[in-house]
């Protein structure tokens, strides 16, 4: 086992992690900039280092930095926690070469499963559903129409290169495609200076549902079930339960059985999340893409199944096999997390922020907390506006719920507005409290 | 900032000296007219100084026989408290600080020596990479504030410059 890890991240997860090597009995090194001196990781860990100024590619993005903290600090792994340089194969590769444990799966997995057209693939190849669409660029308007007949309509026609909803127009039949595929080429051509094309069926009302997946380094390969993170705005996640409502076990045994021959395909190793859509019909399910990362909403998974996910991620780079079997995972009761961030919800969710002047935390049987923050902390400008994580687990959704609620009019944030609100309002819809809701909930039912 | 390589010390830990009683110190000082406080025990000792205007500058050694704090004893002389006279040189990147370079090689500088802008004063080594720092200002190496092999981190200061 490790005697010291360093932890590449900020916030709430380089926190989570620092509590779980404190209680592995492992030495934990926090890096910071200059913006996060007075951060709780930083305080809480054992040792920590400056590692640059405030801006992400001169601090947390910074390879050397972080490499040379590591090095003199006598660190034998890192964290990546998630974001940063989390699915960076190249700090992956750089830390293996400096003779460091990187905490999460191979530079070559990371590669691989990140260029979303080869994941595709080798899903496909393993027998994962995928969306079907195009063999890869379609070449003129011609293939274009020709590959929609084959999959049906609606299709959506696609940026090969793109990203941010950036060249991706819907097209409902055969004579809107010519004058899609003319505009999209043209707005890829402009934005990612690449205009090639790819098709994809639509999934029409679609909900987010992914696979918790954990694998050791002797192919031991498992799944924690499964996750709903429907509840997006412009495709960042609000929330998320698991398990998912609305789907029957034989499809909730399925989508855990193709999570893992997927991953085995990979031969994945540690913690990582396979993320499908799952059509209106509840029935049918396609690969989206994986993330070779530990996710934000971990902690859903773990109150349900009472499994120490980073945890098992040390324990795996540690090389150590996995202590349980699938038989051994049950998930029990239900568990829902808000992601409680500091942004103006009546301003366009714009991002706010300040100095917290009053901060209280709900509490109670079944309720969570994973923040960084505390009373007069200062939000940085420069990162992401998360400032806490509420979860909540009962014995059933209904229990979940109201624990949910109790907890959100439980907790006191001044100083800056949050979208505590916007998480009262989700509890509170009718559509919501029954289970029933997809991707388009957060626009079309909330109006927002 | 914490000296690297040392163990942080906790709530609750073996200090003799509990936080909250380093704050009713932090007071005392703050609220009288003492310039500098130091209180020991057995081998641990706090060391309380006010300079003017800013908070009071605060440090806490083990006995020199700890080879891990054994730095911090540096920082502490009163002729060099880092706020005060010279320019702090700091440096722009978290490696090992080496004050020549090679190891029997003469330091580059040493106290009360001139330099230019622009010459080299010391190395920070980063990832085998031996890096030249190099004086930012004119004058004279006033202190050093760093041990040479020891840890540095970004924005440390590692030596001051009376400028002129």
């Amino acid at each position: 086992m490790f005697d010291k890890i360093l932890v590449a991240n900020r916030g709430e997860i380089a926190l989570r992690v620092i509590r779980a090597c404190k209680e592995m009995g492992i030495g934990t090194v926090a890096v910071y900039s200059e913006a996060d001196e007075m951060s709780l990781h930083v305080r809480l860990a054992d040792e920590d280092v400056c590692i640059g100024p405030a801006p992400p590619d001169r601090s947390y993005n910074n390879i050397p930095a972080i490499i040379s903290a590591a090095e003199v600090t006598g660190a034998q792994a890192i964290h990546p926690g998630y974001g940063f340089l989390a699915e960076n194969a190249r700090f992956a590769e750089i830390a293996e070469a400096c003779e460091l444990s990187f905490i999460g799966p191979t530079a070559a997995q990371i590669r691989l499963l990140g260029d979303k057209a080869s994941a595709k693939r080798i899903m496909a190849e393993a027998g994962v559903p995928v969306v079907p669409g195009s063999e890869g660029v379609v070449e003129s308007v011609a293939h274009a129409r020709e590959v929609a007949d084959q999959i049906g309509y609606p299709v959506v026609v696609k940026a090969v290169s793109g990203g941010g909803g950036r060249g991706i127009r819907y097209v409902d039949s055969s004579d809107q495609i010519a004058r899609a595929f003319a505009v999209s080429s043209a707005e890829a051509e402009a934005v990612f200076g690449d205009g090639s094309l790819y098709l994809e069926k639509r999934v029409v009302n679609p909900r987010h549902v992914e696979v918790q997946i954990l694998g050791d380094q002797r192919g031991g390969t498992i799944h924690l079930g499964e996750r709903n993170c429907s509840i997006q705005r412009r495709s960042q996640k609000l929330l998320e339960e698991a398990p998912s409502p609305g789907i029957s076990n034989e499809v909730r045994k399925a989508m855990g059985e193709a999570a893992v021959a997927g991953a085995k395909a990979v031969d994945y190793r540690n913690a990582g999340t396979i993320e499908f859509l799952l059509d209106s019909d509840g029935e049918r399910f396609y690969f989206m893409e994986m993330n070779t990362r530990v996710q934000v909403e971990h902690p859903v998974t773990e109150m349900a199944t009472g499994i120490d996910i980073v945890k098992e991620q040390i324990s795996i780079a540690a090389e150590a096999p996995l202590s349980f079997g699938q038989e051994d995972v049950a998930l029990t009761g239900h568990s829902i997390e808000c992601r409680i961030n500091a942004e103006d919800t009546k301003a366009d969710f714009r991002p706010t922020p300040g100095t917290i002047t009053y901060f209280h935390t709900p509490g109670g049987f079944g309720v969570r907390v994973d923040t960084h923050v505390y009373d007069n902390y200062q939000i940085p400008q420069y990162y992401d506006s998360m400032i806490a994580k509420l979860i909540t687990h009962g014995d059933c959704r209904d229990e979940a719920i109201a624990r949910m609620e109790r907890s959100l009019e439980e907790f006191y944030i001044d100083g800056v507005p949050t979208t505590i609100p916007f998480h009262q309002a989700v509890m509170a819809h009718p559509s919501f409290r029954a289970g029933d809701y997809d991707l388009t909930f957060v626009e079309s039912k909330l109006g927002n | 900032m914490v000296q690297l390589g040392s163990r942080k010390n906790h709530l609750g830990g073996e200090m003799f000296v509990k936080l909250a009683e380093i704050r009713a110190l932090i007071e005392l000082v703050e609220a009288s007219e003492i310039s500098e406080l130091e209180v020991a025990q057995g081998d641990e000792k706090i060391r309380i100084v006010k300079s003017s205007g800013a908070p009071p500058h605060i440090s806490y050694t083990r006995s020199a026989t700890d080879l891990s704090q054994a730095p911090q004893t540096v920082q502490e002389q009163p002729s060099a408290p880092e706020e005060a006279d010279g320019h702090a040189l700091k440096s722009p990147m978290v490696g090992t600080f080496y004050r020549s370079p090679s190891p029997d090689a003469d330091p580059f500088v040493g106290v009360g020596d001139g330099v230019q802008i622009g010459q080299v004063l010391c190395i920070v080594e980063a990832m085998k990479l031996m890096n030249e720092i190099e004086a930012d200002i004119t004058g004279t190496v006033e202190a050093i504030l760093v041990e040479n092999g020891q840890p540095v981190e970004f924005g440390q200061p590692l030596l001051t410059i009376r400028p002129g």
